[in-house]
């Protein structure tokens, strides 16, 4: 019984938890600015991006040479994104207000992923910059 | 005998942690951060005897399950004790981090107690359960306060992003322990419960290192941005 207690809190715990920090990822994402290339190399055009671009991006994402530090958040966002999509689908067709903001909250993810786009790429000239530099 | 899986997320976990303490010492922060520091090298330290334990009893020896068990009881003292200190920094400015102290100090004598207490009724099980038990509880503890310490952030409109990042991570995977401790005492037969809290131990560690590597110290955010849905 208590066991049965203790998992019911900690599982709506883990539920809100596991939101809040996702958004918390997101919201330092939003923050960035994409540059020309990469808007350039995935069409992004204008401040947003939209969710259903997010799986395209992170295909991108993980053709790039990784930095190291940022697949958790990575796994995190993407977990994250799966919820919203099923959320999305279960809600679609009942609220129109809970299903526009569900897209939102999955364009947010998307962006994150662009920003973590270019942020590899920005990574992989720096490589490339060092390894010209040593031949020459 | 080990497999390459084992030994990956030994190091996984291990190089984790570390990334953890030497990114507090390059940016020299470690009074800061002082019992994050002391939570980490405990971690590594465990998880070696673990490994040291597991090379010479195997997987399903019950050295290795007390071994695992009773460091993993020590181990949520030493979170609780990171906790504190992020408690503190909450409350920096209200001066009342000798109350925290005395509070989570009585906390966790109080889980203890009624720990031995639930236990205690069933002896023969005493020494196999209490442990998962105790694990269960002494986590649970830790969801709450968790709970209560992001309560109070929210309340008090934190707008530290490292801050908020640590607290967050560390709920999630304190929740996910606490869960996954209920789960295996509602079904211990299960397998898979074995499995899971070295898969958790990664999380921690990996998700501290990317606040820690990422979000810069005078990075801000606003708890509503997190929190409430049409921001």
């Amino acid at each position: 019984m208590i066991a049965a207690l203790i998992f019911g809190v900690s599982f709506t715990a883990l539920l809100q938890f596991f939101v809040s920090y996702c958004r918390s990822i997101l919201s330092a994402s939003r923050g960035r600015e994409l540059s020309q290339q990469t808007r350039e190399l995935t069409g992004i055009a204008g401040g947003g991006v939209n969710g259903d671009e997010f799986r395209r991006l992170m295909q991108l994402v993980l053709l790039c040479p990784e930095h190291g530090d940022d697949a958790q958040a990575m796994t995190a966002v993407r977990i994250y994104y799966s919820i919203l999509g099923i959320l999305r689908d279960l809600a679609g067709r009942a609220s129109k207000g809970l299903s526009s903001w569900l897209a939102l909250e999955q364009g947010s993810c998307a962006y994150f992923a662009a920003v973590a786009l270019d942020r590899r790429i920005a990574f992989s000239r720096e490589l490339m910059a060092q390894q010209m530099m040593s031949h020459s | 005998m080990l497999g390459s899986i084992d030994y990956a997320m030994w190091f996984l976990s291990a190089s984790f942690e570390v990334s953890v303490v030497v990114c507090i010492l390059r940016a020299r922060s470690v009074k800061r951060y002082l019992s994050i520091v002391f939570y980490m090298l405990a971690e590594v330290l465990a998880s070696s005897g673990r490994l040291f334990v597991l090379l010479r009893a195997g997987y399903s020896s019950h050295e290795y399950f007390y071994f695992y068990y009773y460091s993993d009881a020590l181990l949520v003292i030493c979170l609780y004790f990171a906790l504190m200190g992020l408690y503190s920094q909450v409350f920096q400015e209200m001066q009342v981090s000798r109350y925290l102290r005395i509070a989570a100090i009585l906390l966790l004598g109080v889980t203890a107690w009624f720990t031995y207490g639930v236990v205690a009724d069933s002896r023969d099980r005493l020494l196999t359960h209490f442990v998962v038990e105790l694990s269960q509880n002494l986590y649970f503890v830790g969801v709450v306060l968790t709970y209560l310490l992001w309560g109070a952030m929210m309340k008090l409109r934190e707008t530290r992003t490292r801050l908020i990042q640590l607290v967050l991570s560390l709920g999630v995977c304190v929740s996910a322990f606490a869960a996954t401790y209920a789960l295996r005492n509602i079904y211990p037969a299960f397998s898979l419960w074995q499995y899971t809290p070295p898969l958790l131990a990664i999380a921690l560690p990996a998700a501290w290192a990317y606040t820690f590597l990422r979000v810069t110290e005078d990075s801000r955010l606003a708890t509503a941005q997190v929190v409430s849905p049409n921001r």
